[in-house]
């Protein structure tokens, strides 16, 4: 096992500087550079301005040339300074990540809560009204566009109701808060976001552990154990559902890299300072460094997701062993 | 033990969802004339800042904070004229080529520090230094020398006359002492700036909001307003949901925002001026087809603006007669603009050969359709639509136009700089100096150049290499309306419309008022009576 886990390790790091190169490849396959927002049709700017420009940044170079001088810092874990503002790349994702776990464990939670349960629900009463009900339920969050429903909410709650601010995370005054007042502040903002993202992503963990669960109740041991004559409930909850959720560790690991990342037109929905918006900030005003911290962020934590989504997974089920 | 919980459960609850409802309060009614200190203004932005800097900022967002917290040597006054800010007067020589400054004594950074000549000259050196990175810089190359005569007067002279020179130096003078150590590109005053301004910076959350405070030691006096909120809200429509909310004082609207109903406005007041740009139609001049004036006249006389301006802007723009806007001292009031006349437009077209033998409703000659293409940028529904109507302007005198909508990076290097295009629409926005050298020079044409239409007529060269050299207003007036005049003749764009600046403001300020160089020109005078401040300090 041991061996197994090392192994993997180093497989992740030939895989990361593929990505990274491919990613820088594709980056520069789009139109248009970091500096033309500047200076496209700007007549105050000279084209000897955009040439020293242009070369201050590097641009005059061919692309394999500044991908080598990437990767010359990144190698040292220098992810470069931003082109739009100049600070370090990292400072600048390190600021975002709390508002993006903070938004992203509770909506996670969220949907364990409320997916599960329906999940084995509808799969014990299959066919059941409340089966029927649910998965309409659950792919009509699905289907539904993100933003639309979050205008809507808005619209009712924030606007109509006014029970609830319409965007941002948190109130302006929110500095002269008692310690109580921000935490109720914070949730006042968190409500619909983490309401949204929840409903719209129910219908994945809810039709998985619904299948899953649905294999398991037709295994033999689970007959047995109503031969044996135990309660329902107890073979429900004691032989089924324990077994059944074995699939959803893997889900939970697989979720690792869903943590940072975030729908961008989410957070721009809502004025939410998350790592969404700067990724695709970034990725509109070209501003390649940004583009290249948050992409290797994403791609380590998405390959770490799934070796340790395979490792749990032997874990917690005897079945399964890697040589 | 559970009703315990379930009350905490339920008060918890209660308190999230609980807000004070703003009451059905009436703004606006006050009498009151004299200005009272207090309360918040609440403006908001779709883009953050990116350098609270002026010499390194290039967005909106930026340019907004950065006009607060720091002030030029020169500004313009309401009716567009140059007036002294952080200058007191200013001496021009005959020649035109040296520009003595004398310099406001007795002002003082945010920090205490007091502002002196040298502050200037640091300005200068950096905007001109290689390694800064500021796009800024080619106006002040053509400095010669600069001196410091005494702490509060310095003389430019400059290689050449240049009259635009005089606006360059209202970009906002940065602090000495406070740059003299570290990497400026990166120097973290950018983030925490320092300045002369009426507002002092008090705190940026990336990506949420920026605040900042009057500054009472403002040399044309302490802000009535207590303290500014930029807030960022990236997404329009939410932006205007929030300010139903009013939980933003000010927002300029989109035209359809505008014609919302009412009800939406009842505690704003709204403000509709024209902006300093214009959206055109140009043409390549150096295309067979364009090349011959008749044609172009035969188009402008096809295009029916106004019709452009009631189906794109709802009305809220104006006619263009030329490349300066009607508020501009350089516009010429008595240019002719080709009427809209679709017989006059046929007979042009006949005459240069143009006929329908086929009978498909486009004209042809020689077995070729009359037929050609209008680029422009994806992400401007003003100008897609703007194509559409021109589109099916002129199928009416029997020319098929094609449009492409094209990327705008892929639009500018491809098309634009290569000369790869027929016809195309875009806008320009404008500099209050008249001076459009770059745009309309001979010498201006060539790759990445603004010219890019390829325009050429020696008089106009001559006379914008005069306006450069002139300082005297009057006399620039007298050329600049020559230009607009042989410009709008040439048609070598079909200058289409001005696009109008749509703005609300929250009643309860007083002191918005529009005047040819738009609203806010008089910001710190703002103020909210007492019995109607929103927020305490």
């Amino acid at each position: 096992m041991l061996v197994y886990i090392i192994r993997r390790i180093l497989y992740i790091i030939p895989l990361l500087i593929g990505i990274t190169f491919i990613t820088f490849g594709v980056m520069h396959l789009a139109p248009g550079k970091a500096i033309d927002q500047i200076t496209d049709m700007n007549i105050k700017v000279s084209s000897e301005s955009k040439a020293r420009l242009a070369e201050i940044y590097g641009f005059d170079k061919p692309w394999y040339v500044q991908y080598f001088n990437w990767f010359k810092r990144f190698v040292i874990l220098d992810f470069g300074e931003s082109f739009k503002d100049g600070r370090p790349a990292i400072k600048k994702i390190a600021e975002r990540l709390p508002a993006s776990l903070l938004l992203n464990i509770l909506s996670l939670i969220l949907i364990f809560i409320v997916a599960l349960p329906i999940g084995i629900f509808s799969a014990i009463k299959r066919n059941s009204l409340f089966d029927k009900g649910m998965t309409v339920l659950v792919f009509l969050g699905f289907s539904v566009p993100t933003f639309w429903l979050a205008l809507l909410l808005m619209l009712l709650f924030g606007l109509k109701l006014g029970w609830l601010p319409i965007s941002g995370l948190r109130s302006l005054n929110y500095s002269e808060f008692s310690f109580i007042f921000k935490i109720i502040d914070l949730a006042r903002h968190l409500v619909l976001p983490v309401f949204i993202t929840a409903f719209t992503s129910l219908a994945g963990l809810s039709r998985y552990t619904r299948s899953s669960m649905l294999d398991i109740i037709r295994q033999d041991y689970i007959k047995m154990a109503y031969a044996k004559g135990l309660p329902k409930s107890r073979v429900i909850f004691r032989h089924a559902v324990k077994n059944a959720l074995l699939p959803i560790v893997t889900i939970l690991g697989l979720s690792l890299p869903s943590l940072i990342g975030g729908g961008f037109i989410f957070e721009t929905i809502f004025a939410y300072p998350g790592m969404g918006r700067l990724g695709y900030e970034a990725i509109m005003a070209r501003d390649y460094p940004v583009v290249m911290a948050v992409g290797t962020i994403a791609a380590l934590l998405t390959l770490v997701g799934n070796l340790l989504a395979d490792i749990t997974y032997a874990y917690v089920d005897p079945r399964i062993r890697y040589k | 033990m559970i009703k315990k919980q379930f009350f905490l459960f339920a008060f918890l609850l209660f308190s999230v969802f609980y807000s004070c409802k703003s009451s059905n309060k009436q703004y606006g009614i006050s009498k009151q004339n004299i200005p009272d200190y207090g309360d918040y203004f609440i403006a908001s932005s779709i883009g953050d800042a990116s350098y609270l800097n002026p010499i390194l900022a290039t967005d909106n967002a930026s340019g907004t904070i950065n006009s607060l917290i720091f002030n030029g040597l020169v500004k313009y006054d309401k009716d567009i004229r140059l007036v002294g800010d952080l200058a007191e007067k200013w001496k021009i020589s005959d020649d035109g080529l040296v520009i003595t400054f004398y310099l406001r004594k007795n002002v003082l950074w945010h920090d205490g520090k007091k502002f002196t000549a040298e502050d200037v000259k640091f300005t200068f050196e950096k905007l001109i230094d290689p390694d800064v990175r500021t796009p800024y810089g080619s106006d002040y190359l053509l400095v010669k020398k600069f001196e410091i005569i005494d702490p509060y007067t310095l003389r430019i002279t400059y290689k050449e006359p240049f009259s635009p020179a005089l606006e360059s130096w209202g970009m906002g003078i940065i602090p000495k002492h406070i740059f003299s150590n570290g990497d400026f590109n990166s120097h973290p005053a950018n983030r925490k700036p320092v300045g002369t301004g009426p507002f002092v910076f008090n705190e940026w959350k990336t990506d949420e909001k920026i605040v900042l405070e009057p500054n009472p030691n403002y040399f044309e006096g302490k802000p009535y307003i207590g303290k500014y909120i930029f807030r960022i809200i990236p997404d329009q429509s939410v932006e205007f949901l929030e300010l139903r909310n009013e939980s933003i004082d000010e927002m300029g609207l989109t035209p359809d925002q505008w014609r919302a109903y009412p009800e939406f406005f009842t505690n704003y007041n709204k403000f509709r001026y024209p902006s300093f740009s214009y959206t055109y139609l140009g043409f390549n001049l150096e295309h067979p087809l364009f090349k011959n004036i008749k044609f172009r006249m035969a188009l402008a006389h096809a295009i029916n603006k106004q019709e452009i301006i009631n189906g794109v802007l709802l009305g809220m723009g104006k006619i263009s007669t030329g490349p300066y806007p009607p508020q501009s001292w350089a516009y010429n009031p008595e240019v002719k603009d080709y009427n809209y006349d679709i017989s006059k437009s046929k007979e042009l077209l006949s005459d240069l050969g143009w006929k329908d033998s086929n009978n498909d409703g486009y004209l042809d000659n020689q077995g070729k359709d009359l037929e050609f293409t209008i680029l422009t940028n994806q992400g401007n529904k003003l100008r897609s639509l703007t194509a559409e109507i021109i589109q099916s302007q002129l199928k009416k005198v029997g020319i098929r136009v094609n449009i492409r909508i094209i990327e705008w990076s892929a639009f500018i290097h491809q098309f634009i700089d290569k000369g790869n295009f027929e016809a195309v629409i875009l806008g320009w926005s404008l500099a209050r100096d008249p001076d459009q050298y770059a745009i309309w020079h001979s010498s201006q044409r060539g790759d990445g150049k603004y010219n890019f239409v390829s325009y050429e007529n020696r008089i106009v060269d001559g006379l914008l290499d005069t306006g450069r050299r002139t300082f005297d207003q009057d006399k620039r007036a007298r050329i600049y309306h020559k230009i607009h005049e042989l410009i709008a003749k040439d048609l070598p764009y079909i200058f289409l419309y001005h696009p109008e600046s749509l703005v609300v403001v929250h009643k309860r300020l007083r002191g918005p008022k529009v005047e040819p160089v738009g609203i806010g020109w008089n910001f710190h005078k703002w103020w909210v009576p007492k019995d109607e401040q929103k927020y305490k300090i």
